[in-house]
Formats: C-alpha cells, sequence, structure tokens
C-alpha cells in the first residue's frame, strides 16, 4: 500500500517538475509533508542540505530519503522510479515532436507562463524552511523565535548575496556556528 | 553539468556533435523532471533508442540512489546527538537563507515593466499556495494555460497590427 502511494506521489512530482533545480522542492513538500506526512519539515530542510553535499538531482535524493525512511531499500527504488517515468515518457515524446516538427512555439509559451509561476512556489517553500528553522513546531511570535536561529539565518542572507559566498561553504559554516555555541551552552548547563 | 557532458560525450568519445547535444538540452529543460536525468536519457535515446535511454536513465539514478542510503542510515543514527542535531539545527538556517537567495535571484528578472504580466503569475502563484492552500498542481497547470494565453495574444498582435 506505502509502496503504491509513495510510486504515485513521486510519479505526481515528476510530471509537474518544471522550470529546474529548485521547482521539486514545493513539489516534494507537499506530498511528502503536508499531504502524507512521511517526513517533517525539519527533515525536508536537512534533505536540501544533504542535497547539497551530494551529487544528484534533489528530486532523486529525496525520493531515495523519504523511500528509504518510509519502507526501506525498496521504497528508495520504487519512489525514485516513480520519479523517473513520466519525464522518461514525455522527454522521449517531445523529441520525437521536435524532430518531426521542430521547436513549437506553444510548447514554449506555456513554458514561459510556468516559470513565474514555479518562482512564487518556491518562495513558498522558502518562508515554510525559515518558520520551520527560526520557529520550529512552536506557534510564530517574537517571543518564540530561537534568537540564535534567526541571526545565522539573517546573516547567512547577508553573505550570500552581499558578499557572494558559496553555498555549501555557507551551510557548513551555519552548522558549525550553531555546534559552536551548543559546545559553550554545554558548559554553563 | 552541461560541459561534463561535452567534455566526455562530445570531445572525448565522440558519440555526439555539440550542436545536437545543445538541442538535447533545449529538450530536457522543456520537459519536467530533472535536467540531468532528462538530457542523460535524450542522449541514451539518441545514441542506443529505448534501450539505451533506460540504462542512461539507471546510470544517472544508481548513484545517488546508493549514496543517499549510506547517508540516511547515518542520518537516523546519528541525528538524536546532540552536536549533530545543532549541526543540522544550524545549517536548517543556512539551507533558509540559500533558499531566499535563490528566490530573489530567480524574481528579480520579473519586476521589469514588460514582463508584469509574468510577475502577476508569479505572486498569483504564491498567493494561491501561501493564503489560499490551492494544489500545486492546479497552480501549475492554470499556469501553464496563462502562459499559453499570454503568448498566443502576444503573438497575434505582433502578427495582427
Amino acid at each position: 500500500m506505502t509502496l503504491i502511494e509513495l510510486f504515485f506521489s513521486f510519479c505526481l512530482i515528476g510530471v509537474l517538475a518544471f522550470g529546474g533545480g529548485y521547482a521539486v522542492l514545493p513539489l516534494i513538500q507537499e506530498q511528502c509533508v503536508e499531504i502524507h506526512g512521511w517526513i517533517s519539515m525539519a527533515e525536508f530542510s536537512d534533505l536540501v542540505t544533504i542535497s547539497q553535499i551530494t551529487p544528484g538531482p534533489i528530486a532523486i535524493n529525496s525520493a531515495t530519503f523519504v523511500g528509504m525512511k518510509v519502507a526501506g531499500i525498496g521504497g528508495a527504488v520504487v519512489a525514485s522510479v516513480g520519479f523517473m517515468i513520466p519525464p522518461f515518457i514525455i522527454v522521449t515524446i517531445l523529441f520525437a515532436i521536435y524532430r518531426k516538427y521542430g521547436n513549437q512555439k506553444i510548447i514554449k509559451n506555456i513554458l514561459e507562463g510556468l516559470k513565474p509561476a514555479v518562482v512564487g512556489l518556491i518562495a513558498v517553500a522558502a518562508v515554510n524552511v525559515i518558520l520551520e528553522a527560526v520557529w520550529g513546531e512552536a506557534e510564530v511570535s517574537i517571543f518564540s523565535a530561537d534568537v540564535l536561529t534567526a541571526v545565522i539565518t539573517l546573516g547567512a542572507f547577508f553573505f550570500l548575496r552581499k558578499l557572494k559566498t558559496g553555498v555549501i561553504a555557507t551551510i557548513l559554516t551555519c552548522g558549525a556556528i550553531s555546534v559552536f555555541f551548543e559546545i559553550v551552552m554545554s558548559y554553563f548547563a | 553539468m552541461i560541459p561534463l557532458l561535452r567534455e566526455r560525450f562530445v570531445k572525448k568519445l565522440e558519440w555526439i556533435e555539440e550542436e545536437e547535444l545543445i538541442k538535447l538540452a533545449a529538450i530536457g529543460q522543456s520537459s519536467p523532471g530533472a535536467m540531468v536525468v532528462n538530457l542523460n536519457v535524450l542522449i541514451g535515446y539518441r545514441l542506443l533508442g529505448i534501450r539505451g535511454a533506460i540504462c542512461a536513465a539507471l546510470g544517472t539514478a544508481i548513484p545517488p540512489l546508493i549514496i543517499l542510503t549510506f547517508i540516511f542510515y547515518f542520518y537516523d543514527l546519528l541525528i538524536n546527538n546532540r552536536y549533530v542535531s545543532s549541526a543540522f539545527r544550524g545549517m536548517r538556517a543556512g539551507v533558509a537563507a540559500v533558499i531566499a537567495d535563490i528566490v530573489v535571484n530567480l524574481a528579480a528578472p520579473y519586476l521589469k515593466k514588460e514582463k508584469m504580466l509574468y510577475a502577476f503569475i508569479m505572486i498569483g502563484a504564491f498567493s494561491l499556495s501561501w493564503f489560499f492552500h490551492f494544489n500545486v498542481a492546479v497552480i501549475i497547470v492554470i499556469s501553464g494555460i496563462l502562459g499559453a494565453l499570454v503568448g498566443f495574444v502576444r503573438d497575434r498582435r505582433r502578427q495582427g497590427t
């Protein structure tokens, strides 16, 4: 039962994943966190972290991770295969169409409409990731915010935007800072 | 990634021309799914038909599958450790900043006047998802239709007048 759910969930993700690397984020979040509750929002963020450091597309990484958590290696395989099948079919069809008829304007127009929508959806994922990082499961208010995490997030954003630091370096440094403070705190407890 | 493919398939192995690679990349980007997988599948298909496509797909998916399986085991094992947990909490903050940065980069081109219609789609998609909890699938279908309409109207205008 779960294997079938995994398969079709990732098939759906595969069908809708237009617009580049991060386009899958809102899709994976909706399917795996919100609809099926296979992973928590925190694990979702950790998945993105891990994907930065490992090779392979985020989608396959996510399929493997979620699949493993839900149903072991079988789940990982089923989810990954599920993700790859619809694009496999679509891409073969597109190849045939382009070969015979050349680039199709209507496909280009549809994609032009999809791209900004995907940006909007990634923005939603961004907000969710930020909320999880700073507030966790707590209700969102000024008082319940994890100050250290909030500061790290803002600092990281500044470094990324203004100083153009690398993605992996930034994420790892944030982790290091958090561990540093954890070690410091352990001397006071 | 494309430079990698160019190095290997065009220059080193000479299985495919550079022009063809670029055309396949365009198809790969027009299709849903991971670009890496699509492009590799296309190259496989182009070289050896369906069998080539399947082998390419397997070749693309198996390394991440193996690597992530190991990482999952370690994650599961270590995440309860206080320091590992703290590191991940910190990294979540970093990821939050990274995704925010990406959104700003992706959104910037739409903040020009001539892209206003598309900016509306962007803001509309965000609103429908965040405030009205619309399914991602529904939003994507609507925006695809809007894109086709906008493009159609624009092309008509250019031809008509």
